[in-house]
């Protein structure tokens, strides 16, 4: 099982044997960010996202478990989901 | 964890644990934890709260700019009645770079209630985490260790941090996008407080540096056109007005 929040859209309670086609979208996004391509990003993004929502269960919004992995809101362009890797500096503290 | 996933969430945990870092006692981490929870609330509160200011303006400015164009069209009517095409010209003109500003800020207006219901909605759910960290908190006193405890409060404070930090991005991106309407606000007042919009009785006869704007802007073909059927509407329906020298043939069907 794996915890993973949607930046802008909730958690999602994800099985095990949902997380092998999980790791090879989101290297196809990353890949996608470290070239700055939006085309490929979306490409990739998009199924990753709808994956994770299909696959996945949803968490409650008062369940306090902490989330394994974060993913940027749906709607972020590359450079946003870029930038925003430093955008949550915004965190108090 | 490789992945856009994992360099994220190393972003977040490293903030969230240098939070948790600076109480040493369990009690002390779980009280201090909670109250920068409410403190970020109430951050978001102030947020939502400056989207609604700038919306607000936003519709101000909009309301203004239609009742210029409304004018705008009254008087290019008037101006070419009097055989005044030139005027009647520059008052279309002004229009349409009116209208123009009007859908802009329809649109602008339309997102920021957009963020603003994202932001609303942010809110609850970080209120839900909140509030269930509050009621944890109680159980982790009363009923651990001091070392089951600060593995407790971890996950939990965690799970709140998180929230924090989705809220936090949206309340961002809002103020992001609030920051750059707000100049475009500026730049429109600017524009009204130069005349561009405004009553052409205060236009002096020769061409002024808005009306070479204007020129620029290209409309003239929406303006030829407003400009014909003007004509049209004068040439068949004003029997009352007079019909005035030649510099404005009304046109006949």
């Amino acid at each position: 099982m794996m915890i993973i929040r949607i930046f802008g859209e909730g958690q999602y309670e994800l099985p095990q044997p949902a997380l092998a086609r999980l790791h090879e979208l989101d290297e196809e996004t990353e890949n996608a960010v470290t070239i700055g391509d939006d085309d490929r990003f979306h490409h990739a993004y998009d199924r990753l996202l709808e994956h994770v929502r299909a696959a996945g269960k949803r968490l409650d919004t008062d369940d306090l478990r902490p989330s394994d992995l974060l993913l940027p809101p749906a709607d972020s362009s590359v450079t946003e989901a870029a930038r925003e890797l430093q955008a949550l500096e915004l965190i108090p503290g | 964890m490789p992945g856009l996933s994992g360099r994220m969430s190393t972003v977040v945990k490293a903030k969230i644990s240098h939070l948790l870092d600076r109480a040493e006692d369990p009690a002390e981490t779980l009280d201090y934890s909670y109250e920068k929870q409410l403190e970020q609330l109430q951050n978001v509160k102030r947020g939502i709260a400056d989207i609604v200011t700038a919306k607000k303006r936003l519709q101000l400015q909009e309301t203004s700019i239609k009742e210029q164009t409304a004018k705008l069209d009254e008087q290019a009517r008037q101006a070419m009645a009097a055989g005044r095409e030139d005027l009647a010209r520059a008052a279309l003109e002004r229009k349409h770079l009116a209208e123009g500003e009007v859908q802009s800020l329809d649109q602008q207006v339309a997102q920021l209630e957009d963020q603003q219901q994202k932001l609303i909605e942010s809110e609850q759910k970080l209120q839900a985490k909140v509030e269930a960290f509050r009621t944890k908190k109680e159980v982790i006193k009363a009923e651990y260790s001091a070392a089951e405890a600060q593995v407790q409060i971890s996950a939990a404070a965690t799970g709140v941090g998180e929230e924090m930090a989705d809220v936090g991005l949206a309340m961002q991106r809002a103020l992001d996008k609030t920051e750059s309407m707000k100049a475009r606000a500026d730049a429109v007042s600017e524009l009204e407080a130069a005349g561009t919009f405004e009553d052409l009785t205060q236009l002096g006869p020769a061409q002024d540096d808005m009306d070479r704007q204007l020129e620029q802007l290209g409309r003239s073909n929406a303006v030829d056109e407003d400009l014909a059927k003007l004509k049209a509407e004068l040439g068949q329906g004003t029997s009352d007005g007079p019909q005035l020298d030649s510099g404005a043939p009304a046109e006949e069907k």
